[in-house]
């Protein structure tokens, strides 16, 4: 059985199989895991990561099938992370996002990993940025990542993504999503996908009121935020899209916003993990010895309220 | 915190497109908190064997009811060799309509199980967890 070690050589050496394993153990959170993590990091960074986000039914899958295959066109390889949601109950997810991507399947240089979102919230799953890593290291020009269908909690998909594709529908009240916060900060690309329903025309001009009044929709760099009309499954605009895509990349290459999302990606990992971390070792330390159910306990029975029980948890 | 979850395949090869079974058992292993990819009907074994690399799954589920078992099932076998995945490393199991004669020869190629109609949800559950207890840790 060959060791991280070996695993890692080959995967940089382009064996899809290894690739894969690897995936498998950073997605687990496995010792093995980290340990390939920390020889993959410093040789990623080189993919443009792409963050396709909108709300369930919107049609992300359609859309991300479409838009692979104009990348391929272009001549550029991918590796795709397809996430879909855990079930809650049964910790268990149905993962579907290959049924319209199947054509691709038969492509050497398209990768596609499906991931459960395992109990995490805001879109990905607690290690995607970590299999982004390793499909960067790989050397896949572009890594796509498609979230779990939210609506209005995608913020976490901008932390990671140098492009975040937000994509809206007619007829689902999306022009007021689109107002409250959020989307408009994260959006490189703005969708009006099933351009093909009636009022996505309407939708789209209320989208530009709302960019040409909205700072958010303007960086730095005077770039304003384009609005792109798409029906993923007719293949309509999805060449803008990728256009849209590839002025992006060129734009931030240039522009000095392009350092500071990377410093603002670095930091919001780095704050990511230790959160974690440092919950997960208050939970162990405080099951073993019975504090943490005792407070509970209390708090439940409103002898002692929640500030005052985690004030108690975390003091040492 | 390492988290190890049981993935598995529910793959429809050929060219029938009555998946009803493939849904009910996806979504039972599902709901006994496994990660189920389905990939939709009309599968050639290339493209099984290649979700398979690609997702790194633990299991594999075929269903079939064209009758092609016999010709496409040993196919998936060699398309799953041809990218290093032997059948003793994965739990290879197949449902359908397939003949009691057929059986034993798919054993013989590597399929573990084959379940019939009618056959409980409840035993594909814990025909999978059997296996995924008593196989060897997978080293790295």
């Amino acid at each position: 059985m060959p060791t991280v070690e070996e695993l890692v050589e080959r995967l940089l050496a382009g064996n899809r199989r290894a690739l894969s394993r690897l995936l498998t153990l950073i997605e687990n959170d496995a010792p093995e895991g980290r340990r390939a993590l920390a020889q993959l990091y410093p040789r990623s960074g080189v993919a443009q990561t792409i963050g396709l986000t909108g709300s369930a039914g919107s049609g992300k899958s359609t859309l991300s099938g479409a838009l692979a295959r104009e990348m391929r066109r272009r001549g550029r390889t991918l590796g795709i992370v397809a996430i879909d949601p855990s079930s809650p109950f049964s910790q268990g997810a149905l993962l579907g996002d290959r049924i319209r991507m199947q054509d691709l399947t038969s492509d050497p240089e398209v990768f596609l990993r499906s991931m459960a979102s395992r109990g995490n919230l805001g879109g990905l799953a607690p290690s995607t940025a970590g299999v982004v890593t390793a499909l960067d290291a790989f050397g896949k020009d572009i890594v796509l990542v498609e979230t779990v269908g939210a609506g209005q909690d995608e913020v976490e998909i901008a932390a990671m993504a140098d492009t975040t594709v937000v994509v809206l529908t007619p007829g689902t009240g999306d022009d007021v999503q689109a107002m409250k916060a959020g989307i408009m900060e994260i959006a490189d690309i703005l969708i009006v996908n099933k351009s093909d329903l009636p009022n996505a025309d309407l939708l789209a001009r209320q989208i530009a009121s709302i960019v040409d009044t909205s700072p958010a929709a303007h960086d730095e760099g005077g770039r304003r935020t384009p609005i792109i009309k798409t029906a993923g499954g007719l293949n309509e605009g999805v060449d803008a899209l990728a256009d849209a895509i590839e002025e992006h990349r060129a734009y931030i290459a240039k522009s000095t916003v392009h350092d500071e999302h990377r410093r603002d990606q670095a930091r919001h990992q780095v704050l990511a993990l230790a959160r974690q971390r440092l919950i997960d070792r208050l939970v162990a330390q405080h099951t073993s010895d019975g504090r943490l159910e005792s407070l509970v306990e209390r708090v439940a029975r409103r002898e002692l309220d929640p500030h005052s029980a985690a004030d108690s948890l975390i003091a040492e | 915190m390492a988290d190890e979850k049981i993935r598995v395949l529910i793959a429809k090869p050929g060219l029938d497109g009555h998946d009803r079974g493939a849904k009910v058992v996806a979504r039972a292993l599902r709901d006994a908190g496994m990660e189920v990819i389905y990939t939709g009907i009309r599968q050639t074994p290339d493209m099984i064997a290649e979700a398979a690399l690609q997702e790194d799954v633990d299991v594999i589920g075929l269903s079939i009811l064209s009758g092609a078992h016999m010709e496409l099932f040993p196919r998936v076998v060699k398309a799953l060799r041809e990218r290093q995945i032997e059948p003793d490393e994965v739990l290879l199991f197949a449902g359908g309509i397939i003949p009691d004669a057929d059986i034993e020869p798919l054993k013989q190629t590597g399929f573990q199980a084959i379940f019939g109609p009618g056959t409980s949800t409840e035993d594909i559950i814990k025909f999978v967890r059997d296996w995924a207890a008593r196989r060897p840790a997978r080293a790295t």
